[in-house]
């Protein structure tokens, strides 16, 4: 990886920004200098020479630029040149105080390492149930769960459509903590395929199978229908009794929770929407963002969840 | 030199005035085009796609960059939040760069898989359905609006001049790779690799 201001300038491209740099100051001054009149002083009779200019008999004075703007440009001279020593400006020289946008994030960074470290170093050695109880690291997982993770699961972790809703005891790849850490550092892709190729006659039969398995409403003709073509498609991920699998997050259909119901939406549409398109769950693998002793306290965080009314 | 041939000559004044004002250029701007971080690809990066490309495109046309930054800068508080801080090699097929100078949303620089397509769908459908304080406009019409694809090889062949290296094979299956997409599709394909070449983002 290349670093931002890791590879130096070629000696060609530092001496001519050297130039260029201290070029522009001397010019400055030069001019500064060369257009400083002092010395027009009225002659015998009082009359002061003018620059010759005249309109409508109003005369231009060729008088010395102030003093304080004058001084003033002499000050930013000065600040340029002792900015130039001090700070990296002028080409490879890295200027006597060694700052560098690079190592000022590094320090930052290093100093924040110091004070949270051995907080998070603290909560990492306290087992996941335990820290769930813990009110002030609760406190501070909290936080971090609503910066990461409040985007897709809700700021009051109910989920939404697509999104799980963790706050109940329904988990599609367990709820255990060890369960819960491996979502949180490796993510998951849950994938239920298609079924088009089964022909719509069939996904309606499957669908009313699905129904009546959850005691919801249904068509008890077809359901019947429908439960060899289960057994047969259906039955490798959710189990032939259709309670599903964590360890391949297929989930449990004989409960009440529809993880792609649509606001509005009738559970058997649902189903065919299912059965007919497929579903595609993503959850981003954490440990690359927040770093894995977040993620322990995340964890924590999502397991005390349950605990709350 | 007598100020009054420079007062008195526009066409003279005006040369002079270039010289003056292009100082600050020759210094901090003309050796960069002669640097390795600012020339040179970071490794593994990668043109982007016909797809990708042209959610570029539906990017920049639907104003994204007014809103988002592209842009994180070195500061631990930028760092922390976004990952790591954008560095030049990693730009160096951007035409044009898209690093905007306001975020009324968050910066995008680093957005690429840190959500699921399934989310940027939902959230550019309608971003109160995922964040129910965002302010963010809803995009509806990139649902219903698909690709032809036309344009998309003209597009790569002008940016190969420009020095992206796509291939023959790239630009001849360019218009096929788009067609018939929905523009939601191409859109979510540009914000899921932004910023993913980078490894250890943190």
């Amino acid at each position: 990886m290349n670093n931002l201001w890791g590879d130096s300038l070629s000696s060609f491209w530092s001496a001519w920004i050297i130039v260029v740099t201290l070029g522009t100051i001397a010019l400055s001054v030069w001019i500064l200098l060369a257009n400083r009149r002092t010395d027009k002083t009225p002659d015998a009779d009082g009359n002061i020479e003018t620059t010759g200019h005249a309109a409508d008999g109003i005369e231009e004075y060729d008088n010395p630029l102030p003093q304080w703007w004058f001084k003033l440009f002499i000050l930013t001279v000065v600040f340029a040149l002792g900015y130039l020593v001090l700070y990296p400006g002028l080409g490879n020289y890295a200027g006597i105080l060694g700052w560098s946008q690079e190592s000022q994030w590094e320090e930052e960074v290093a100093d924040a390492e110091d004070r949270f470290t051995p907080i998070f170093a603290q909560y990492q050695e306290v087992p996941i149930p335990d820290l769930a109880q813990d009110a002030e690291a609760m406190q501070v997982a909290e936080r971090i769960f609503l910066n990461n993770c409040a985007v897709c699961h809700g700021s009051n972790a109910q989920g939404g459509y697509g999104f799980p809703n963790l706050t109940d005891d329904d988990w599609l790849y367990g709820g255990e903590p060890e369960n819960i850490l491996t979502t949180l550092n490796n993510g998951r892709n849950g994938l239920m395929p298609s079924w088009q190729q089964l022909g719509e006659n069939n996904i309606e039969n499957l669908t009313q199978y699905v129904l009546s398995l959850s005691g919801e409403e249904h068509d008890a003709e077809r359901a019947a229908s429908g439960e060899s073509t289960f057994l047969a498609a259906c039955a490798a991920c959710h189990t032939p009794s259709g309670t599903g699998n964590i360890a391949l997050g297929a989930p449990n259909l004989t409960d009440d929770v529809w993880l792609y119901l649509a606001p509005g939406q009738g559970v058997d549409d649902s189903i065919r929407q299912t059965l007919r398109n497929g579903r595609n769950g993503h959850m981003p693998a954490q440990a690359a963002y927040i770093g894995e002793e977040r993620v322990h306290l995340v964890a924590a965080y999502v397991y005390s969840l349950r605990f709350n009314d | 030199m007598k100020h009054e041939i420079v007062e008195k000559n526009v066409g003279l004044l005006a040369v002079l005035i270039l010289v003056v004002i292009s100082f600050g250029g020759l210094a901090e701007v003309v050796p960069l085009f002669f640097q390795k971080q600012t020339t040179e690809p970071v490794e593994g990066l990668r043109p982007l796609t016909a797809l990708e490309l042209e959610g570029r495109d539906i990017y920049r046309r639907e104003g994204c960059v007014g809103c988002h930054s592209q842009m994180v800068r070195p500061f631990r508080a930028e760092t922390e939040r976004y990952g790591h801080y954008n560095v030049a090699g990693e730009q160096v097929y951007e035409y044009n760069f898209l690093w905007g100078s306001k975020r009324t949303g968050p910066d995008l620089a680093r957005v690429g898989g840190r959500y699921s397509d399934d989310w940027h769908r939902a959230h550019m459908y309608n971003p109160r359905d995922v964040v129910p304080e965002s302010i963010m406009p809803a995009y509806p019409w990139l649902f219903e609006r698909t690709l032809d694809g036309e344009a998309t090889p003209r597009k790569m062949r002008v940016l190969r001049q420009l020095g992206v290296p796509y291939t023959d094979e790239d630009i001849a299956n360019a218009t096929a790779e788009v067609r018939g997409q929905q523009e939601i599709t191409a859109l979510v394909a540009y914000l899921q690799q932004l910023g993913t070449v980078l490894e250890g983002t943190r």
